[in-house]
């Protein structure tokens, strides 16, 4: 009987402790559950100014600026609206223009975001250099060249 | 960089590369091994047992 | 009441053909994960926006969709363990449960290798990567429970329970990146809709993904072949097996 109820004590520390650390992860999750305010969402003023945020878009094409140092300025952009974000720091790999980023930090009170964290967010497309080339090119309207086309 | 190389420089990205597919690899490995030694001990202790209780 | 299944699932059946099928299974997955890791590693061209680090996708991904699939089959059995006190569906739950977490383990480590040169970072508390955490949890819930009672078939039970309702988890981890924002991208292999990978990736991918279903069965077997022994030990078709 001493044994029965030590293995039930170790069964309840064991469940206990899971549903702890499940908790600690449900909550770190729900401070995450929107993990990244749109700039549409930042134009409608849905961003708390002062508090610790993340904001989420592409880069702006022609928009990054690099100033002395490590500073760096870019816009993030979804399609509708745009946000200037300025950071200090080393950009993640993947950082270009038109690439997602999602920035963590702190609104501004004149409208700029202050990153404290740049990461980038790549989409789900996988394809060889040729091929999102040739979309590129599509994409931009012009002419794919053909396989055997002469200079 | 001779083709060897190249392919085991993984255009730069060596060090993630390696380290997630030789993590997976120990990891497949030793789940295989496991059940493989663990039967063996047990058929045979299971047997000295069986030979214990003969005598 | 004795069925023609009832047969097939004794123990003592499932130890005599599983021992037939574990090598087949065993060289299917040699042959098709060296097929699918060449197919990844060598053959398929380099991304063009992640180079050669794309490949990690080659663990990472299979990794992922077999965490997800042994904890479906671990709550299944657990299911039928519970409802129709099926023995070897509690050794089947018993089995799965290590190498499900194993998993689960190498998704969040590849991932998160894979994650720092890409993203920036280890890691993220995005839904997709906490859902996959607290599957790993629960995974060491249903150990945990299945070690800590010596009576077996409470054991089991308590730990079939656990499995259920967790069950819950699984589509969350799977939509988590569609139904709220997150850094994980969404899937490139959907159930719906065409693959946003380009098929000389896709197709190793496949290859992979196959290969470490073979290896979960072979070494499910494998487990379960044991765990067999050791509950069966005292019965007379495991003496009479045994090596003199």
């Amino acid at each position: 009987m001493q044994r029965r109820r030590q293995r039930m004590l170790f069964a309840g520390v064991i469940l206990t402790g899971v549903a702890a650390a499940a908790a600690l992860a449900v909550r770190g999750l729900g401070e995450n559950m929107l993990f990244f305010f749109s700039p549409s969402q930042v134009a409608a003023g849905e961003v708390p100014a002062g508090q610790s945020v993340r904001v989420g878009g592409l880069v702006v094409r022609g928009s990054v600026v690099r100033d002395s140092g490590l500073e760096v300025r870019f816009a993030l952009s979804d399609g509708a609206e745009s946000v200037l974000v300025r950071y200090e720091g080393i950009l993640p790999d993947l950082f270009r223009e038109g690439q997602g980023i999602v920035a963590r930090g702190r609104l501004l009170t004149g409208g700029e975001f202050a990153a404290e964290e740049v990461l980038a967010k790549h989409d789900e497309n996988y394809m060889p250099p040729e091929v999102a080339e040739a979309l590129e090119i599509a994409r931009e309207g012009g002419q794919i060249p053909a396989a055997d086309a002469g200079p | 960089m001779s083709d060897m190389a190249r392919f085991f420089d993984m255009g730069g990205y060596a060090l993630y590369v390696w380290s997630a597919y030789g993590l997976v690899a120990v990891v497949l490995a030793a789940n295989v091994a496991g059940p493989w030694f663990r039967q063996r001990r047990l058929l045979r202790r299971l047997a000295e047992r069986d030979s214990a209780e003969e005598r | 009441m004795r069925t023609p299944f009832n047969h097939l699932a004794a123990p003592m059946h499932f130890y005599r053909w599983g021992a037939r099928l574990v090598p087949w299974l065993g060289a299917c997955t040699v042959v098709l994960l060296a097929l699918g890791w060449w197919g990844g590693l060598v053959l398929a061209p380099p991304d063009y926006q992640q180079g050669d680090g794309f490949r990690i996708i080659y663990v990472h991904v299979p990794s992922a969709w077999m965490s997800l699939f042994v904890y479906v089959v671990m709550a299944g059995a657990g299911a039928v363990a519970l409802i129709w006190r099926v023995k070897l569906a509690e050794v089947l739950m018993a089995a799965s449960a290590p190498l499900g977490a194993w998993f689960t383990f190498l998704a969040l480590a590849t991932g998160s290798i894979w994650g720092k040169p890409m993203w920036g970072t280890y890691w993220v508390w995005d839904a997709r990567l906490t859902s996959e955490l607290i599957l790993l949890f629960l995974y060491l819930g249903v150990i945990a429970l299945l070690a800590a009672n010596e009576d077996r078939r409470r054991a089991s039970r308590a730990a079939a329970v656990l499995a259920l309702v967790g069950v819950v988890n699984v589509p969350i981890i799977h939509f988590s990146v569609q139904w709220w924002s997150t850094l994980h991208q969404g899937p490139s292999v959907g159930s719906f809709g065409a693959p946003s990978i380009h098929s000389s990736m896709l197709v190793p991918l496949l290859v992979s993904a196959l290969a470490f279903k073979c290896y979960y069965l072979t070494v499910l077997i494998m487990r379960a072949r044991c765990e067999i022994v050791e509950r069966e030990r005292n019965s007379a078709w495991v003496r009479e097996m045994l090596p003199r």
